[in-house]
C-alpha cells in the first residue's frame, strides 16, 4: 500500500544548523500521526516540509506515491491548520472558508455553499458574516480547521493546533479532532510538543530530538517500551535507570526506565527493596507524586491518592514488579 | 510610561505644552486672515477690513493655474513612480533577509536625510554634466527620488504587522503567488500604500528647495510662491494662494492619518 | 461532531498538475527560485536610486575637483584642490562658521521648546487627548514649507502683528532696544538674525518633538514614580533620570533640526540680513556666479559635519529612538 507521506533519508539544513536529519518516515493512509518533540527538534520543520513551505536539502518526499520535491505549496493537495490560525483578517469567515475553492476558479454559489457546510462541520453553522477578529481563540482554531477541510486534502497538517487553548477547550478539541478524522477518514499529521495530547489522540507517534527520529511506534510502545533514555525522559517523565542500577535487578548491564506508577513505596521496615529517602510529596489530586532519593539516584513514583503516606525526610524501602523494568535499546 | 493615568501634570508643564502647541498653529492660522484682508501693500495688523475679493482675482490669474496644474501633474507622477518603487522595496527588505538590506534601507533614507540643497545641486550639476534640458520630467526626476522614502515607510510597517504566515495560509490553500498578492497582501496593504501615496503627493506639491534646481523656467506653485516672496507683485493674491496651500495640504495629512491610525505609528515619519 | 454526507472522500491526485500558462510557469520560477524574484523587486528602486541619486552625488562631487577659469568664466574640467583652496577664503570661512553657530543655537531652542510638549504627549495625554497632540505636532510638520516662511514674514514685518502686540503692551521700547543691538538686531525683525532664528526654530521643532517624543514614550512611568518616592526632587528627577533617558531621542531629533538649518537658504534669504548661509552661497554661487566647482565644495561641508555629527549620534545609540 502506498504511504499517505513517506519521508527516505530527508534532511534540511540552514547553514550548519542541521534542523531536519537524514529521517525516515512512513505515515498510513487514514492515520492520525503525531511528530512529538521539545521546540527546535525538527517536527515543525518536517510538517513544513511536507506542505511545501521549505524544501529538503537532501532525500526525498512522496505524498501518496507521487514526488512532492520542487512542487510549491500550491500545488499540493494538503492543507495546514496553522499555529497563529494565519486567518485573513480583510475577509469575513465564509470567505475564509471559501478562499482555497475561490483561487481555484469554483462559482461563487458553490464555493459559499461548501464553506457553509464545512462550518456546520466545526459547529459554527451562520458565524459567515462574522470577521475573523469578532471570533474567540477556539473559534478561530474551528474556522482554520474548516478552511483545509474544504478543500478536501489527501493530508491535514496541524501545527500545534490546540497549543494556544485553554485546558479545558483543549480537552474538547481533542475529542472533536480525534472524531472528525475518524469520520472524515483523511491522514492527519499533526505536530505537538506536548506528550499528552499526542498519546491520546494518535494512532502512531514519532518522538523527534535534534532534527532526528527517536523513535516512532503506538502511543503504548513509546510509553511502555521507550528505546533511548530521551524518549523514557520526555514521554511522561519515566525513571532512568543506569546500567549498574539496572544489572542487579534483570542481570542486564543496559541503561533502563521505570514508570513512576509501577513504583511502591513502604516503610523502611518492611524488608526487601531499594532503600531510598522521601525527599518530597506533591499532592496532584487523583494521585501524589513522590520525589525520591535513591542514594544519589533520583527517583519518582506516583501513588494513588488517599495512600497513608512516610513523612518527608523518612526512610522508605522501594518494591516494584521486574517484568515492569524496561530495558531500553541504547547502549550503557 | 503607563502607569500615570489619571494623575494631572504639573501647571508649568501645561503651560509650556500649551505655549508651544500655540506657537506651532498660530501662524499658520494667521494665513487665513490675511487672505481676507483690505490692505493690499504692506502686511499691516490689524486688517483694515475684510473682503473676499481676492479670491476672485486670484481665480482669474492664468500664471496661478499654470502653476497648480504643473504641481498637480508633477505630483501625481512623482508619487505614481514612487508607489511602485518604494513597494518593492519594502516588499523585499520586509520579506526577505538578505546581505545589504541595511544598505537599501540606508539609500531610500538617504534622499531625505541630507540637506534637500545637496540632494538639488546633485541633480542639476549632473543634468549639466549628462546634458540634459530642464523640462517637467527633471522635476519629476527629482521629486519621485525623494518621495520613495514616504511609501517606503509606510509600506514596510504595514508589512511588519502582516503575519507571514498569511501568506504562507493563502500558498497552502492552492493560490499561487500571482493569486496571493492579488488577494491577499494587496488588501492587507493597500490602505499603508494610500496613506504613503497621499504624504508623497503632498510631499511633492510643496517642495521648493529641490525644484529650484531642476525646475529651469517652470514655475510649479511653490516657486511661483518664493518669487512672491523675494519680488512681491500682488501680495493679497499670495495670501489667498498661501491659504488655499494649507487647505489643499492638509487634506492629504489628515486622510493618510485616519488610514494609518490604528497602529502603524507616524505616518509622516522621514520627511 | 456531524459529518455532512454530501462533502464526498477526496480523490483528487495529491500533487496537483501547474496551472499552465505564462502565469503558472512564472509562479513556479519565482517559487524556485526566491532570490530571483528578490532580485526582480529590487532592481527598479535600486537602479532609480543608484543612478539618479547617487550618481548625482557623485557627479557633485567630482565637480568639487573641478575649477573655474577666473577670467573666461568656464569650467576647466581637470582635476585640482583648488577649488578647496578658495574654501578656506575668510568670506566663506565667515559663511560656515554663521551657519554652524546658527545651527547649534536652532538644535538647542528646538530642544528647550520641544521638551515641554513631547513630555506632555508621552506622559499625560491620553486616548483622545494623545491623537490630538500627534496630529498637533503632524499637522504643522507637513504644513507648506513656503506658507510657513509667509506668515512669518507677515509675524515679524515692521507693520505687522507683532510690533502691533509689543506696543498694545507699552513694550515698544524693548522691542526698539533689541533690534539696536549688534549682530542680532536690524532694522526690522523680519531682516534680523533674530528673525532668521525664530523661523528656523519654528520650522524645525516637530522634528525635535517626535523623536523626544518617542524616547520618553519607552521610560517606564514607575521610573520618575521611583526617583520621586526616593526622595529626589522634581529638578533632581529631571537631572538624573529623565533628561539621560530623553537624550538619545533629543540627539535624534538634533540630526533633522542641525542639518536641516546648515542646507536651507531660503529661510535666510526671504527673512534675514544679506550676510550669507551655506545654503545661499551655495545657491548663488551655481547660479548668478556660475561657479559650479565651488558651489559642490561648498555642499562638501554639511555632508562631512553630519557625517561626523551621525557618528557620534549613533555611538550615543540616537538611532534606536528615530
Amino acid at each position: 500500500m502506498t504511504s499517505a507521506v513517506s519521508f527516505k533519508q530527508v534532511s534540511r539544513h540552514f547553514g550548519s544548523v542541521r534542523a531536519v536529519d537524514a529521517v525516515d518516515l512512513d505515515i498510513a493512509p487514514g492515520e492520525f500521526f503525531a511528530m512529538l518533540g521539545p521546540s527546535g527538534s525538527g517536527k515543525t520543520t518536517c510538517l513544513r516540509l511536507i506542505a511545501g513551505f521549505e524544501q529538503p536539502t537532501a532525500g526525498s518526499i512522496s505524498i501518496f506515491g507521487e514526488r512532492a520535491e520542487g512542487v510549491p505549496p500550491y500545488r499540493r493537495n494538503v492543507n495546514t491548520v496553522f499555529q497563529d490560525y494565519a486567518l485573513f483578517p480583510h475577509l469575513n469567515v465564509l470567505d475564509n472558508v471559501a478562499y482555497g475553492l475561490m483561487v481555484k476558479g469554483v462559482g461563487k454559489a458553490e464555493r459559499h455553499k461548501a464553506a457553509e457546510e464545512a462550518l456546520s462541520l466545526v459547529r459554527l453553522p451562520g458565524y459567515g458574516a462574522r470577521r475573523p477578529g469578532q471570533l474567540s481563540g477556539g473559534q478561530r482554531q474551528r474556522v482554520a480547521l474548516a478552511r483545509a477541510l474544504v478543500n478536501q486534502p489527501k493530508v491535514l497538517l496541524l501545527d500545534e493546533p490546540l497549543g494556544a487553548l485553554d485546558l479545558k477547550l483543549r480537552e474538547n478539541m481533542q475529542e472533536e479532532l480525534k472524531s472528525l478524522q475518524k469520520a472524515l477518514g483523511i491522514t492527519f499529521v499533526f505536530v505537538t510538543h506536548d506528550q499528552g495530547e499526542a498519546l491520546s489522540m494518535a494512532d502512531r507517534v514519532a518522538v523527534f530530538n535534534d532534527g532526528r527520529i527517536m523513535q516512532i511506534g503506538t502511543p503504548e510502545d513509546i510509553y511502555q517500551r521507550p528505546k533511548t533514555r530521551f524518549v523514557a525522559d520526555f514521554v511522561g517523565s519515566s525513571n532512568v535507570l543506569p546500567p549498574d542500577f539496572v544489572q542487579r535487578y534483570s542481570g542486564q548491564h543496559r541503561w533502563g526506565s521505570l514508570r513512576p506508577e509501577s513504583i511502591r513505596v513502604g516503610r523502611a521496615t518492611s524488608g526487601e527493596g531499594v532503600a531510598a529517602r522521601l525527599v518530597s510529596t506533591n499532592y496532584l489530586g487523583a494521585t501524589t507524586r513522590l520525589a525520591l532519593d535513591a542514594d544519589g539516584l533520583k527517583l519518582h513514583a506516583v501513588v494513588p491518592a488517599g495512600t497513608a503516606l512516610p513523612v518527608e525526610g523518612e526512610a522508605v524501602v522501594l518494591t516494584f514488579n521486574r517484568e515492569h523494568l524496561h530495558l531500553m535499546d541504547e547502549p550503557a | 510610561m503607563r502607569s500615570d493615568r489619571g494623575q494631572s501634570a504639573p501647571l508649568g508643564l501645561k503651560i509650556a505644552a500649551a505655549c508651544g502647541l500655540l506657537f506651532l498653529h498660530l501662524p499658520i492660522l494667521l494665513i487665513f486672515v490675511y487672505a481676507f484682508t483690505t490692505e493690499e501693500k504692506s502686511f499691516v495688523w490689524p486688517p483694515p477690513g475684510l473682503t473676499t475679493q481676492w479670491f476672485a482675482v486670484t481665480w482669474n490669474r492664468p500664471d496661478v493655474w499654470e502653476a497648480l496644474s504643473l504641481s498637480v501633474r508633477v505630483a501625481a507622477i512623482s508619487t505614481a513612480i514612487a508607489l511602485v518603487l518604494g513597494t518593492l522595496c519594502a516588499a523585499a527588505v520586509s520579506r526577505t533577509k538578505f546581505f545589504g538590506r541595511e544598505t537599501i534601507s540606508l539609500l531610500v533614507i538617504l534622499p531625505i536625510a541630507l540637506p534637500g540643497i545637496i540632494t538639488g545641486i546633485a541633480l542639476r550639476s549632473a543634468f549639466a554634466l549628462a546634458d540634459i534640458p530642464f523640462s517637467f520630467w527633471t522635476i519629476v526626476l527629482g521629486h519621485a527620488t525623494f518621495c520613495v522614502v514616504v511609501v517606503y515607510n509606510n509600506a514596510v510597517a504595514r508589512f511588519r504587522r502582516t503575519s507571514g504566515s498569511m501568506i504562507e495560509a493563502s500558498m497552502d490553500l492552492g493560490a499561487d503567488g500571482f493569486q496571493t498578492f492579488r488577494h491577499i497582501v494587496l488588501p492587507n496593504i493597500a490602505t499603508a500604500l494610500l496613506a504613503g501615496g497621499m504624504l508623497a503627493f503632498a510631499l511633492s506639491f510643496d517642495e521648493v528647495i529641490v525644484t529650484t534646481f531642476t525646475a529651469g523656467q517652470q514655475q510649479t506653485v511653490p516657486i511661483w510662491m518664493l518669487e512672491e516672496l523675494i519680488r512681491p507683485r500682488q501680495r493679497p493674491v499670495t495670501n489667498v494662494v498661501a491659504m488655499v496651500v494649507v487647505l489643499v495640504t492638509l487634506l492629504p495629512i489628515l486622510f493618510a492619518y485616519y488610514l494609518t491610525r490604528d497602529g502603524d505609528q507616524i505616518a509622516g515619519s522621514g520627511k | 461532531m456531524s459529518v455532512d454526507a454530501t462533502m464526498p472522500r477526496a480523490t483528487a491526485p495529491a500533487i496537483l498538475p501547474g496551472s499552465g500558462g505564462m502565469r503558472g510557469a512564472l509562479s513556479d520560477l519565482f517559487w524556485r527560485r526566491p532570490q530571483l524574484l528578490l532580485l526582480l523587486m529590487l532592481l527598479p528602486p535600486v537602479l532609480w536610486l543608484g543612478i539618479v541619486y547617487i550618481g548625482s552625488l557623485f557627479a557633485l562631487l567630482a565637480q568639487s575637483f573641478f575649477s573655474i577659469d577666473e577670467f573666461s568664466g568656464l569650467i576647466n574640467r581637470e582635476l585640482t584642490l583648488k577649488t578647496y583652496g578658495d574654501l578656506l577664503q575668510a568670506a566663506n570661512l565667515d559663511i560656515i562658521l554663521r551657519t554652524v553657530t546658527m545651527a547649534a543655537l536652532v538644535t538647542l531652542a528646538s530642544a528647550v521648546v520641544a521638551f515641554p510638549i513631547a513630555y506632555y504627549a508621552a506622559r499625560y495625554a491620553r486616548g483622545r487627548w494623545k491623537a490630538l497632540f500627534y496630529l498637533g505636532v503632524m499637522l504643522p510638520l507637513w504644513s507648506s514649507y513656503l506658507v510657513k516662511i509667509y506668515a512669518w514674514k507677515l509675524i515679524l514685518a515692521k507693520e505687522g502683528i507683532l510690533t502691533w502686540l509689543f506696543g498694545k503692551l507699552y513694550l515698544q521700547w524693548l522691542l526698539d532696544a533689541w533690534l539696536s543691538l549688534p549682530v542680532v538686531g536690524g532694522n526690522s525683525l523680519s531682516v534680523s538674525f533674530t528673525g532668521t532664528f525664530i523661523v528656523f526654530v519654528y520650522v524645525w521643532l516637530p522634528f525635535m518633538i517626535l523623536p523626544v517624543q518617542a524616547a520618553l514614550e519607552r521610560v517606564p512611568g514607575n521610573l520618575v514614580e521611583a526617583s520621586s518616592d526616593l526622595g529626589a526632587s522634581p529638578g533632581q528627577t529631571f537631572r538624573n533620570v529623565l533628561f539621560p533617558l530623553a537624550l538619545p531621542g533629543i540627539v535624534a531629533g538634533s540630526i533633522f533640526t542641525f542639518s536641516l538649518t546648515l542646507g536651507d537658504y531660503i529661510i535666510p534669504q526671504i527673512i534675514g540680513t544679506s550676510r550669507l548661509f551655506i545654503g545661499q552661497a551655495v545657491y548663488s554661487q551655481q547660479g548668478t556666479a556660475g561657479n559650479i566647482p565651488l558651489a559642490a565644495a561648498f555642499t562638501v561641508v554639511p555632508i562631512v559635519i553630519m557625517g561626523f555629527y551621525l557618528w557620534g549620534a549613533k555611538r550615543m545609540g540616537a538611532f534606536d529612538a528615530l
